[in-house]
C-alpha cells in the first residue's frame, strides 16, 4: 500500500499476532486456571485494533471498548500490565483498580472505559471537544460493538460531534451480535455505516478482517478529523470467534458460521498476503512470531509473580486529594 | 452590597471565567438566551461562543462531553435546566465522572461541576422541582454541595469550579431570588464546611438549602417561648461536616434534621446517624427528621404547600422535643 514500507508491514504484523497470541493465551490460561478478570476476547477482530491505530501518535486518544485489547497494545500499555491487570495485580496503571479492558493510561493516551456498552462514546467527545477548545492537534478515537449502536449514547455522541465539527473517528466493530442476540433482531438496517447519514457525517463499510482495509479507511477518517472536517464512522464488518465473554454458556450461533468466519481469520490472511506479495519471507515472518510468544510468555510470568495490590490503598485516589473525604 | 443569589451565582461563572481561560459553560439554552432561568445572561455576549456552549437536548451526551473535555485539562461548568434531569446524565456521572480518578488511582482527574436548578415550590409539577441529593449520596468520587444564600453560593460556586473532583452544585430555585450581602472581592467558601447560621445552646436544628431561612424563622419564634436553637446550614452535602454537628449536638443536647427531600432515605438518616454514634451519651431526646411527604411533588398549590416542610412544623416538632 502506498506510502507503507516493509517495516511497517512487519510491525502491523506483529501488532496482530501480539493481540492473537495475547487473547489466546489469556483465554487458555482461564480455562485451566481462572484470572480474576473474565476474558471478553477479540478473537477475530485484531485486524480493526490494529488498523486503526497504526496511523495513530501519542498524543491521539483512543476510548477503547470492552473488546479492543489490540488498541490498548497498539497505542503502548506493555504486555505486562495487559497481563497482569487482568490478572487483578497491582499494575502501575490502576493498582488493580479497575479491570484491564476498561483501564486508562496517562502515558499513552488511552482513556478509560466504563462498563456500560456506549457509555464510554459522550466521553470521547468531550475528549475531541477539548483538543478544539485548546486548539490542539491531537484526535481521538472510539470504539463499539454493533450492540453500543442501539444506545441513545450512540445517537446522541454522533449528533454532537457531528454539530461542532470534532476531531473524533467513530469506530464500530460489526461482529454480528451483541451479547446473544444476532443484529438483524436489533436494527432493520443491513448496514451501521448507514446511521452515520442521520448525522450528516460520512459513514464508511470496511472490510474488518483486513488490516490494511480498515488502515486505509481509519487514514482517511484521520484526515479528515485532523483538518477539522469533523467525525466519520467507520463501520468495520467483522466476527468474533468465542462467546461474549468465557462465561458464555449457551453461544447459539451456528458451527459453520463460526467455522466460515474463521477462514477469515485477520492474522492467517496477512500472513498470507505479505509472503505472496514477497513483502516479507517465512523466516522474518517467524522470527517475529517467535518473538512475540516470548513476549507474551514473559507477561505470563510477570502476571504471575505481580503481587496483588495492598488492601490498604483501597480508599485511595477516590478523590484527586486525600483529604476529601 | 446586597445582591440576588441568581446574580451571586452569574458573578462567580464569569469572575471564574476571566480567571481561567480553561473554564467554560455548557449546557441548553445558556447561549444567547441565558439559560431557562436566566442564571447565564450576559456570559455569551461577553466570553463568545466558545465558552459558553449551547448543546441540543442530550443530557447524557452532554454530561459525557464534560467529562471527556476535564480529562483533558478543561474546566467545564455543565447546566443541566432542572436538577430532574439529573436521572438522564446519571449514568455518566455515576459511572464515570465519579470514577476517573479511582480508575485511574489519581492519574486523572475530573474538574467539573454541574449545576443542578433544583427544588419545590415553584408550581413546576413532579418532573420539575424534586431534591435529589440522596440519590447521589452514596456515590464515592462525587461531591454535593447546596447554597442556602447569595453569599453562600457564591463562595460554594467558586470553590467547586477550583476543586478538581466532581461537584454536584445544587441551586434552589426559591432562593434565587433571595439577597444578602455579597462582597466584591474574591472569597470562596470550602466544600466540607458547614456554617453555623445562628448560635444556640437548647437545640441543635441541621438544615440545608431552601430550609435553612425557615429554621432560621422558626428558631426565632422558638426565642420568644425560652428555646434557643442552633441552626447549621449543611452547605457540604457530600462530604458531610462531621464535627461541626457532633459539637454542636454535644453542645445543646438535642437534634432535629429538616430537609426538602423526600423524608425515607433521605440524607437525615445519614446526619442522625452520625449524631448517635458520636454523641450519643449528650443526646436528651430522640433525633427527630423533618422531611418532605414521601410523595413526588404535587402540582395544585393546596397540594404542594402540603408536601414542603415548613416553618410551623419546625416549630412543633421542636416544642414536642423538650
Amino acid at each position: 500500500m502506498k506510502g507503507l514500507q516493509k517495516e511497517d508491514y512487519l510491525k502491523m504484523f506483529r501488532q496482530l499476532f501480539l493481540t492473537r497470541h495475547t487473547e489466546q493465551t489469556m483465554v487458555d490460561y482461564h480455562r485451566h486456571t481462572p484470572i480474576t478478570e473474565l476474558p471478553h476476547s477479540s478473537i477475530g477482530q485484531e485486524a480493526i485494533s490494529v488498523g486503526t491505530c497504526f496511523g495513530l501518535t501519542k498524543e491521539d486518544q483512543i476510548v477503547p471498548s470492552l473488546r479492543t485489547r489490540g488498541a490498548f497494545l497498539a497505542k503502548g500499555v506493555s504486555s505486562n500490565s495487559m497481563m497482569a491487570g487482568a490478572f487483578g495485580k497491582d499494575i502501575p496503571e490502576t493498582r488493580g483498580k479497575n479491570t484491564s479492558h476498561h483501564m486508562g493510561s496517562t502515558e499513552v493516551g488511552v482513556i478509560s472505559g466504563t462498563g456500560v456498552v456506549g457509555a464510554h462514546l459522550p466521553v470521547a467527545v468531550g475528549v475531541a471537544l477539548a483538543a478544539k477548545l485548546m486548539k490542539k492537534d491531537y484526535i481521538t478515537v472510539a470504539y463499539f460493538g454493533d450492540g453500543a449502536t442501539n444506545r441513545g449514547d450512540f445517537h446522541e455522541s454522533l449528533n454532537l460531534a457531528s454539530i461542532w465539527d470534532l476531531p473524533v473517528v467513530f469506530v464500530c466493530e460489526n461482529n454480528l451480535y451483541a451479547l446473544s442476540t444476532p443484529v438483524e433482531c436489533n436494527m432493520k438496517i443491513k448496514d451501521i455505516a448507514t446511521r452515520a447519514s442521520s448525522y450528516g457525517i460520512p459513514g464508511v463499510i470496511v472490510d474488518g478482517n483486513n488490516v490494511l482495509e480498515v488502515y486505509k479507511a481509519a487514514e482517511e477518517a484521520y484526515d479528515r478529523a485532523r483538518k477539522g472536517q469533523g467525525p466519520t464512522l467507520i463501520e468495520c464488518k467483522t466476527y468474533r470467534w468465542r462467546g461474549h465473554s468465557e462465561r458464555d454458556p449457551r453461544d447459539a450461533r451456528p458451527k459453520e458460521e463460526i467455522e466460515a468466519w474463521k477462514e477469515k481469520c485477520p492474522v492467517k490472511q496477512f500472513r498470507a498476503y505479505l509472503l505472496s506479495e514477497g513483502i516479507a519471507s517465512e523466516e522474518e515472518i517467524q522470527e517475529i512470531e517467535v518473538s512475540v510468544k516470548a513476549e507474551v510468555a514473559n507477561a505470563i510470568k510477570f502476571a504471575e509473580e505481580c503481587p496483588y495490590p495492598p488492601s490498604d490503598i483501597l480508599a485511595t485516589n477516590v478523590y484527586s486529594t486525600e483529604e476529601a473525604m | 452590597m446586597k445582591k440576588m443569589m441568581r446574580e451571586a451565582i452569574r458573578e462567580a461563572l464569569a469572575e471564574e471565567m476571566r480567571r481561567d481561560e480553561k473554564i467554560f459553560l455548557i449546557g441548553e439554552d445558556i447561549g444567547h438566551y441565558g439559560g431557562t432561568l436566566q442564571i447565564t445572561v450576559g456570559l455569551f455576549d461577553e466570553f463568545g461562543g466558545e465558552r459558553v456552549l449551547d448543546t441540543p437536548i442530550s443530557e447524557n451526551a452532554i454530561t459525557g462531553a464534560a467529562i471527556g473535555a476535564a480529562m483533558m485539562g478543561m474546566r467545564p461548568v455543565l447546566e443541566l435546566m432542572f436538577a430532574d434531569f439529573l436521572p438522564l446524565a446519571s449514568d455518566q456521572i455515576i459511572n464515570n465522572a465519579a470514577k476517573m480518578c479511582y480508575s485511574y488511582n489519581g492519574q486523572m482527574k475530573v474538574p467539573m461541576v454541574i449545576r443542578a436548578p433544583f427544588g419545590a415550590g415553584m408550581r413546576s409539577g413532579m418532573h420539575h422541582c424534586q431534591n435529589l441529593e440522596s440519590s447521589f449520596a452514596n456515590i464515592p468520587g462525587l461531591k454535593m454541595v447546596m447554597p442556602s444564600n447569595a453569599y453562600d453560593a457564591k463562595g460554594l460556586l467558586k470553590a467547586a469550579i477550583r476543586d478538581d473532583d466532581p461537584v454536584i452544585f445544587f441551586e434552589h430555585k426559591m432562593l434565587y431570588g433571595t439577597r444578602n450581602d455579597v462582597p466584591e472581592d474574591d472569597y470562596i467558601v470550602p466544600i466540607g464546611k458547614a456554617d453555623i447560621k445562628r448560635e444556640g445552646k437548647d437545640i441543635t436544628i441541621v438544615a440545608w438549602g431552601v430550609m435553612v431561612p425557615k429554621a432560621l424563622n422558626a428558631a426565632a419564634t422558638l426565642e420568644k417561648e425560652g428555646i434557643n436553637a442552633e441552626v447549621i446550614d449543611l452547605r457540604s452535602l457530600k462530604p458531610i461536616d462531621e464535627e461541626t454537628i457532633t459539637n454542636s449536638v454535644i453542645k445543646t443536647s438535642r437534634l432535629l434534621i429538616v430537609h426538602e427531600a423526600c423524608l425515607s432515605g433521605g440524607l437525615g438518616g445519614e446526619i442522625a446517624a452520625i449524631a448517635a454514634k458520636n454523641a450519643f451519651g449528650y443526646l436528651d431526646a430522640p433525633i427527630e427528621r423533618i422531611g418532605a411527604a414521601d410523595t413526588p411533588v404535587p402540582f395544585s398549590p393546596t397540594l404542594e404547600d402540603a408536601f414542603i416542610p415548613n416553618e410551623d412544623r419546625i416549630v412543633e416538632t421542636v416544642r414536642k422535643m423538650f
